[in-house]
C-alpha cells in the first residue's frame, strides 16, 4: 500500500500536484521539459550505459568465475569464500573502497607511480570522478558479479555432473557440453539475476553519487538534485524522472516473472 | 602456471578494494606518493568507540533500526507468505507482482513521492517513520522467501498438533515455527541487512535527525576525512560478514534467499 501511494503520489506531483503550495495546476510541463532539459537528456545516455555496461560485465565475470571455481582442484573452497565475500557488504561501503582505490591519489595511483608507470597524482587516469564513470562501473561489477555467480554456482550444484559424464560417455567434447549441458542450466537464473543487477544500477544513488560527477551525473542522482533544489517548481521534474525510472523497472520485473515462470515450467 | 593465472587475477580483483580500506583506518599520516603510510595510528579506530563522538550512537540506532525493521518484516511475512504460499487465490498474479515491484524498483523512485505524506503525518525525522520506510522494500523480500516456504509446508502437521489438543498458539511455536526455521533466518537475515545498508530512504525520512551508520559515513567521505572513514567502513562491514557466517549453512542452495544480495 504504501508502495501504491508513494508511486501515486510521485506521478500526481509529477503532473504539477504540489500540495501545500499554492497556485498549482496540473500540466504536463514536467515530462515535455525531461526532452528540452540538456542535463536530463546526457543523464538517461550516461545511466543507460553504466546500467548495461555493469550487467553485461558483471554476467561474463561471474559466471566466467563461476565455471573457475568449478574447475579448480586445489584451494576451491578458499576462492569460492572469496568470491562470496563482497556478496554482504553494503554499497556505501564498496564505493569509498573503489574511492581510495582508483582515485588519482589512490592506493593504484600510487602504486603505478612507484614502479613508473605514471607520474604523480596528476599522471594517473581519472577513474573516479570521471565523465565516463569507470570507478561506478568498477564497484558494480565487484558487488554484482559474485551475486550472479553464487546463483550459476547453485544452479551448477546438484546432479550437474552425472549429466556432464553422461554427455561424455556419449562422445560430447568440452565445448559441446558447455554449449549443450552447462548454458542451459544456468540460463534462467543468469537472466533473473541480470535484471535485477540492471535495475539496481539503474537506480541506485549512493554509488554513482560518490564515486562520479554532479553534471552529467545519473538519473537518481538528478532527481534528487532537483527535488532538494530550493525552486519547488522543480519538483515535479523530480517526480517525473522518478516515474520514469518506476516504469522502466516495472516492466523489467514483469519481464522477470515471465521468465522465472517459464523456468519454473521447464523443471517441472 | 599458465593455467593458474585467470584464478589469481580473480583473487586478487576481489580482495584488493578491502586493502586501502584496511590500510587507511589504521594510518595517521599518508601523504601522496607514499606506498605505505608514513605514520600509523589508531585515531581512527579510537574515534569508533569514543563516547564524545556520533559513532556509537550512530551503532545503537543501526543496530535497533535494523532488529525492528527485521522482526516486524518477518511478522508481516509470515502471515502475507502463509496466504500466498498455501491458497490459491483470485488475482494471485497480481500480488506477486506488486510484491516483487518494490523489491526491485529503486527505493528513491518511490519515496520522492512519499515524503510530503511523511512530513504531513509528523513522521519525517523520526524512528517510526524510519521504520515505516524501510519496512518498504523488506516486506516484499520477507515475504516472497517466506512464500516459497509455505509452498512446501505440509498443512497436515499443524493438523496433528491441533486434532492432538494443541492451542493456536503452541501449535504455531512448537511444529509450524521449527519447520520454517530455515527460510526464516534467512529472511529475517536479510531484512537486518537492507536495513543496516540502507542509505537513501534513512535520509530522505530521517531527514538528518536520524543518524544512522551508513549517513555517518557518508558524513565522514565527504568531509575527506579517510582515516575516520575507513575505519568507520570496517565497522559498518563487521556484522554482515558475521551474520553470513553464522548464517552461511542455512544460505547455501536457497535460490530464494539468495536474490537478497542483489538488494543490498
Amino acid at each position: 500500500m504504501l508502495f501504491l501511494g508513494g508511486l501515486g503520489l510521485g506521478v500526481a506531483q509529477s503532473f504539477g500536484y504540489l500540495p501545500f503550495l499554492p497556485g498549482w495546476h496540473w500540466s504536463l510541463d514536467a515530462y515535455s521539459g525531461l526532452l528540452d532539459d540538456k542535463a536530463v537528456r546526457q543523464s538517461f545516455v550516461l545511466t543507460f550505459r553504466i546500467a548495461f555496461l555493469s550487467t553485461g560485465l558483471a554476467v561474463v565475470v561471474g559466471v566466467g568465475g563461476a565455471l573457475l571455481i568449478r574447475s579448480t582442484r586445489r584451494g576451491k573452497r578458499l576462492l569460492s569464500a572469496l568470491f562470496q565475500s563482497t556478496l554482504p557488504v553494503p554499497h556505501v561501503v564498496g564505493a569509498l573502497a573503489m574511492l581510495l582505490l582508483l582515485s588519482q591519489g589512490g592506493t593504484l595511483s600510487r602504486l603505478t607511480n612507484a614502479v613508473g608507470l605514471t607520474h604523480g597524482s596528476q599522471g594517473f587516469p581519472e577513474l573516479a570522478g570521471d565523465r565516463f564513470g569507470w570507478a561506478i562501473l568498477a564497484e558494480y561489477v565487484w558487488k554484482e558479479a559474485p551475486f550472479i555467480g553464487v546463483v550459476v554456482l547453485s544452479a551448477l550444484s546438484s546432479g550437474v555432473a552425472d549429466l556432464e559424464d553422461a554427455a561424455r560417455t556419449l562422445g560430447a567434447g568440452p565445448a559441446a557440453r558447455l554449449r549443450h549441458v552447462v548454458v542451459p542450466l544456468i540460463t534462467p537464473g543468469v537472466l533473473a539475476t541480470s535484471i535485477l543487477v540492471f535495475a539496481y544500477s539503474f537506480g541506485s544513488y549512493e554509488v554513482p553519487y560518490l564515486l562520479g560527477r554532479p553534471y552529467p551525473a545519473t538519473l537518481p542522482v538528478v532527481a534528487y538534485q532537483y527535488y532538494t533544489d530550493v525552486d519547488l517548481n522543480a519538483r515535479p521534474v523530480a517526480m517525473a524522472i522518478c516515474v520514469v525510472i518506476a516504469v522502466l523497472i516495472a516492466s523489467l520485473v514483469a519481464l522477470y516473472m515471465l521468465l522465472a515462470e517459464r523456468f519454473v515450467r521447464r523443471t517441472a | 602456471m599458465i593455467r593458474l593465472l585467470p584464478r589469481w587475477l580473480l583473487a586478487i580483483g576481489l580482495l584488493l578494494p578491502f586493502v586501502p580500506l584496511l590500510v587507511w583506518a589504521g594510518s595517521g599520516q599518508w601523504r601522496y606518493p607514499g606506498v605505505v603510510p608514513q605514520r600509523g595510528s589508531g585515531r581512527g579506530l579510537r574515534l569508533l568507540v569514543d563516547p564524545a563522538s556520533d559513532i556509537p550512537q550512530g551503532l545503537l540506532t543501526s543496530l535497533l533500526l535494523g532488529v525492528t525493521v527485521s522482526v516486524i518484516a518477518c511478522a508481516v511475512g509470515l502471515c502475507a507468505g502463509r496466504a500466498l504460499g498455501l491458497y490459491a487465490f483470485r488475482g494471485k498474479r497480481a500480488v506477486q507482482f506488486l510484491l516483487l515491484a518494490p523489491a526491485i524498483v529503486p527505493g528513491l523512485a518511490v519515496t520522492l513521492g512519499i515524503q510530503v505524506f511523511f512530513l504531513r503525518y509528523r513522521l519525517a525525522g523520526t524512528l517510526p517513520g524510519v521504520v515505516l520506510v524501510q519496512l518498504l522494500p523488506t516486506i516484499p523480500y520477507v515475504t516472497l522467501v517466506l512464500g516459497s516456504a509455505f509452498a512446501n509446508f505440509e498443512t497436515g502437521y499443524e493438523e496433528q498438533a491441533r486434532t492432538l489438543g494443541a492451542g493456536p498458539l503452541r501449535t504455531f511455536w512448537h511444529v509450524t515455527l521449527p519447520v520454517l526455521r530455515p527460510s526464516l533466518i534467512v529472511a529475517a537475515f536479510f531484512a537486518f541487512l537492507i536495513s543496516w545498508s540502507e542509505y537513501i530512504l534513512t535520509l530522505l525520512i530521517g531527514g538528518g535527525t536520524v543518524k544512522t551508520l551508513p549517513l555517518l559515513l557518508f558524513a565522514y567521505i565527504g568531509s575527506s576525512d579517510q582515516n575516520v572513514a575507513a575505519a568507520l567502513a570496517l565497522l559498518v562491514v563487521l556484522p554482515p560478514f558475521l551474520l553470513v557466517l553464522v548464517t552461511s549453512r542455512f544460505l547455501t542452495g536457497s535460490q530464494t534467499g539468495a536474490v537478497g544480495f542483489g538488494r543490498l
